[in-house]
């Protein structure tokens, strides 16, 4: 087997992801979908640091793991916050900046 | 770990039966996560895949971040995930009315061709070359090869994201700060509210249900001392259900009317 085969893998995550966020409507499901992109950025750098023989790929993988923890608190506050307001977490009820 | 990988370039058939296992049920849960209706649902699903990944990336040499990963993911975030989900209400599941006409038709096109695109350019780039493999970078151990790493090249990087988790937990707090409009209620206001209205008997507790040595249950309410039922006896589920007794039989009268009812 082919390493590259983590890549297609990849690539299969990040579409799956970047499809529910178009088509979903609710805003935790839309955020969970970002987050499985993020998971599969990460699979990519484990893989192109072993593709390619040194650490840097699972050193940027460690660093996206950061950034999407604390993307993850800022977006979820800003869920609650945006729920305590609308009573809703269907983003087609946030709709004050719409026209 | 570096059994996995026996040489450079080439997996071995361990890891290629570990994919070819879990690679498929990764990829079906992913599309589960997205078609499922119920969002705890998703977020089971999500665990999953992160799982899956976890033991993707132990297979490919990098131990610390497969553990990094069940703790930060599945652990943490998952957990605040389900968290909100309970906060926001588990029923929020998606109209499943289109807003926009076409929208997800068009978004399906679009999702697809960027997996083709994907996909394609990968499959130019990377089918024929092998990998170097990280047995030389792992020699000294993958994390202390981590470490010298973080500290050395990116140790800058490293300063910026501890900044950037300080400001993120700060951001949380101010999102979900709450301004109180009415001040909070003390001890002592309670419990003068509590001796002047809303009791029968100012301070003491609800009457028990049920009369005594005739019906003593739950579901038939008291008899007040002039013989007419107490209403607040009874706890206001079993009224919801509609399970309450008529008090009408238990009711006291004159000893010749008692066997009527």
């Amino acid at each position: 087997m082919n390493p590259s085969n983590y890549l297609f893998v990849s690539a299969l995550l990040f579409t799956i992801g970047s499809l529910g966020v178009l088509t979903r409507r609710n805003s935790i499901v839309i955020f969970m979908c970002i987050e499985l992109m993020l998971n599969a950025a990460n699979l990519a750098f484990v893989t192109f640091a072993r593709i390619q023989g040194n650490l840097d790929g699972q050193v940027i993988a460690f660093f996206t793991m950061v950034v999407a923890a604390c993307e993850v608190v800022v977006g979820l506050a800003i869920i609650v916050s945006i729920y305590r307001s609308r009573r809703s977490a269907s983003v087609d009820d946030v709709n004050l900046l719409k026209f | 770990m570096n059994t996995l990988a026996l040489n450079a370039g080439v997996t071995g058939i361990p890891e290629a039966v570990l994919f070819w296992i879990l690679a498929p049920l990764a990829v079906l849960a992913a599309a589960g996560m997205v078609i499922v209706k119920k969002a705890v649902h998703s977020a089971l699903l999500l665990a999953y895949v992160m799982i899956s990944l976890a033991i993707f990336y132990i297979a490919q040499d990098a131990p610390f971040l497969g553990i990094v990963q069940i703790v930060v993911y599945t652990g943490a975030v998952m957990m605040l995930f389900l968290f909100i989900l309970m906060l926001v209400g588990v029923d929020s599941s998606d109209s499943l009315i289109e807003t926009i006409r076409g929208q997800r038709l068009a978004a399906l096109l679009a999702g697809l061709s960027v997996g083709v695109l994907l996909v394609a350019g990968l499959g130019h780039a990377f089918l024929s070359g092998g990998a170097v493999g990280l047995d030389q970078a792992n020699s000294g151990g993958n994390v202390q090869g981590l470490a010298s790493l973080l500290f050395s090249r990116y140790v800058w990087a490293f300063e910026v994201v501890s900044a950037l988790l300080v400001t993120a937990a700060l951001g949380a707090m101010v999102l979900g700060h709450r301004e109180r409009t009415v001040p909070r209620r003390t001890q002592r206001q309670l419990s003068q509210d509590r001796f002047r209205e809303g009791s029968e008997l100012p301070g003491a507790p609800l009457p028990n249900p049920g009369v005594f040595s005739r019906h003593n249950a739950v579901d038939i309410p008291a008899l007040l001392p002039d013989g007419t039922p107490a209403p607040t006896s009874v706890s206001r589920v079993i009224k919801a259900r509609g399970g309450v007794l008529p008090t009408a039989p238990f009711e006291l009268k004159q000893e010749h009317e008692e066997d009527e009812a």
